[in-house]
């Protein structure tokens, strides 16, 4: 994946690719968070975006209203994301299935309606601007740094992600997802275990957000939308669920398609929707589980 | 008190559509556990193909019928080509699947339609009628009256006939259901078929009142999925008392804490219960195998 990440840039001949390819990574790292949650666990999580929110507006409201320079509003965003996920994941993680799922949803949704309605601070439906992050006495701009930074972001949350599924953690998460019950009776501590991964992944949507705030310079409460939600649980389903590559894989389809579909104009949405249906009937495990068996087998 | 009369009668009349999408989602899950994120799009294919085929000439009575068909078939294509050919895999990719049909529907619409608001008259026309100092339109009337129509028709269909008693034995076990001679995957097309149904005839009664466009699904199917989760998933009574439930707090919300914040009042509310019941009002308790 470093390989990618260094490679990429000299098949690109405009500041637009990097644009786009940074945005890739953004959402690559909020779906490795929920794929944490989703694929190792088995929770889903249909509030996610809601995170991501935070992140985005901490990074916009702390140096525009309360003088807090943007890297420390960026770290508080994360810690507030974690706050968050603590005190709202104790309850909620208690549901299971649909239930869980429409509790988030209703958590994300809470999210956006504030972000929407306090229009003193957060410019309300419009969105507000968000002051350049300045790192050293100098501030960042320009898609090609924030490519270097988010893509360097993106393989240390990889990292760590990967690491955590191989700790003591990752195996109680599996065990979980495969038999809650048979999980608790093996010594398992399924409510904290389920909680330690909320917060984990509420962190990575949160950093996400905050990149994706600075990245455009702009913001508006849909970053925190119902379809934002939606948009990562698919990512992380479409590249398959349980695969850090994966999320890599279904954030760069879901990114990437609609800025190459826009050619079809009006029918962009029909092919968009054809293609989600197609890759999940034929590649029901997702895009990287099914390909790695596939090649496994001409192997064997 | 008039006040109080007037949210009442403008959060059933909403309420009212919430539980027929909620209807919806109940059939689909029951007879194949999935969850179908189309639903909202089957009541903007009724308004919407009504509204047009008016435009074309057709009488209304018969465009909404033609309206209903055409969705039915929507329903039945959704179930053959998407939701059948995956059976077998988890709920989460039917529910992505169900999605990606979402995008689509909306993205069609949006060609054979347009993106303009749309709207009909309605079917009672007149003033609004005045009851206790508040005032209800008759299309509202018109709304309830529906509703109150398809639960018979569903309840009667499920309860009194042969197809509706294999219905049952499917959602209760497929796999016992298919062993006693029961083709459950026409049953669940059946279901997908009813569902579409529903979901037209929710379209075609809101119209006049709401107003249709290509993109009004997606807040219908959210809605008519919490309402459905609040009710306790899989319990028809429960769909529909959720429904009505959502209809009337947002309208309550709206009325008396704060419009913007009408639906955060309901998703707060619907969390509260959740937590305190977490089966949902009417759902059964299930006993998970290890």
């Amino acid at each position: 994946m470093a390989a990618i990440v260094v490679l990429l840039p000299l098949f690109f001949s405009s500041a637009y690719y990097y644009r786009v390819a940074a945005l890739v990574f953004v959402f690559a790292l909020a779906s490795i968070g929920l794929n944490l949650l989703m694929g190792f666990a088995g929770q889903v999580s249909l509030g996610h975006a809601g995170f991501m929110g935070i992140g985005a507006y901490a990074v916009a409201i702390g140096p525009t209203h309360l003088g807090v320079a943007s890297w420390l509003s960026f770290v508080i965003g994360a810690v507030l994301s974690a706050l968050v996920a603590f005190v709202v994941g104790r309850p909620i993680l208690r549901l299971k299935g649909y239930y869980l799922a429409v509790a988030t949803l209703g958590f994300g949704l809470l999210l956006a309606i504030v972000f929407t309605n306090e229009a003193r601070f957060t410019g309300g439906p419009d969105g507000m601007a968000v002051p350049r992050l300045v790192l050293f006495g100098s501030s960042v701009w320009g898609a090609q740094s924030w490519y270097w930074i988010i893509a360097a972001s993106f393989l240390v949350g990889a990292v760590l992600a990967l690491n955590l599924i191989e700790s003591p953690t990752g195996r109680a998460l599996r065990a979980i997802h495969d038999s809650e019950v048979a999980a608790r009776v093996l010594g398992v501590d399924v409510a904290k275990a389920k909680l330690a991964v909320f917060v984990v992944s509420a962190i990575y949507a949160s950093v996400a957000g905050s990149y994706l705030a600075l990245l455009n310079g702009h913001i508006t409460p849909d970053v925190s939308g119902f379809l934002r939600s939606i948009e990562l649980v698919a990512m992380v389903v479409l590249g398959g669920m349980g695969s850090i590559a994966g999320s890599l894989v279904g954030a760069a389809l879901l990114v990437v398609l609609p800025q190459t579909l826009t050619f079809l104009h009006d029918y962009e949405h029909i092919a968009l929707g054809l293609i989600v249906m197609a890759v999940m009937v034929f590649l029901r495990a997702g895009i990287v589980p099914t390909l790695a068996r596939a090649l496994d087998l001409r192997r064997a | 008190m008039p006040e109080f009369l007037q949210f009442a009668f403008s959060g059933l009349t909403v309420g009212a559509v919430y539980a027929l999408v909620a209807l919806g989602f109940t059939l689909i899950y029951n007879a194949s556990d999935v969850i179908n994120f189309a639903q909202g799009e089957f009541v903007m294919l009724g308004g919407m193909a009504t509204v047009f085929l008016g435009l074309a000439g057709v009488p209304l009575p018969l465009a909404a019928c033609l309206a209903i068909v055409a969705t039915v078939a929507v329903g039945l294509a959704l179930h053959r080509f998407a939701i059948e050919p995956a059976r077998g895999a988890g709920a989460v990719v039917l529910i992505i699947i169900t999605i990606g049909a979402s995008i689509f529907l909306r993205g069609a619409a949006q060609v054979v339609f347009d993106k303009r608001f749309h709207s009909l008259p309605p079917w009672i026309g007149g003033d609004a009628i005045r009851v206790g100092g508040a005032t209800i339109l008759p299309q509202s009337l018109v709304v309830l009256g529906g509703v109150v129509v398809i639960v018979v028709l569903l309840w009667a269909f499920i309860e009194r006939t042969l197809i509706g008693k294999a219905m049952v034995a499917t959602a209760a076990n497929e796999l016992a259901a298919r062993l006693v001679g029961i083709d459950t995957r026409r049953i669940v097309g059946l279901s997908f078929a009813i569902s579409a149904a529903i979901g037209a005839v929710a379209g075609i009664l809101i119209t006049p009142i709401t107003l249709t466009s290509y993109d009004v699904g997606t807040l219908l199917a959210l809605k008519g999925f919490a309402a459905a989760m609040l009710g306790g998933i899989g319990s028809a009574v429960g769909a529909v008392v959720g429904g009505l439930l959502l209809g009337l707090l947002e309208a309550f919300a709206a009325g008396y804490v704060s419009s913007q914040y009408k639906d955060a009042v309901a998703f707060l509310v619907i969390l509260i219960v959740l937590l305190a019941i977490p089966r949902g009002l009417f759902g059964r308790a299930s006993v998970e195998r290890v």
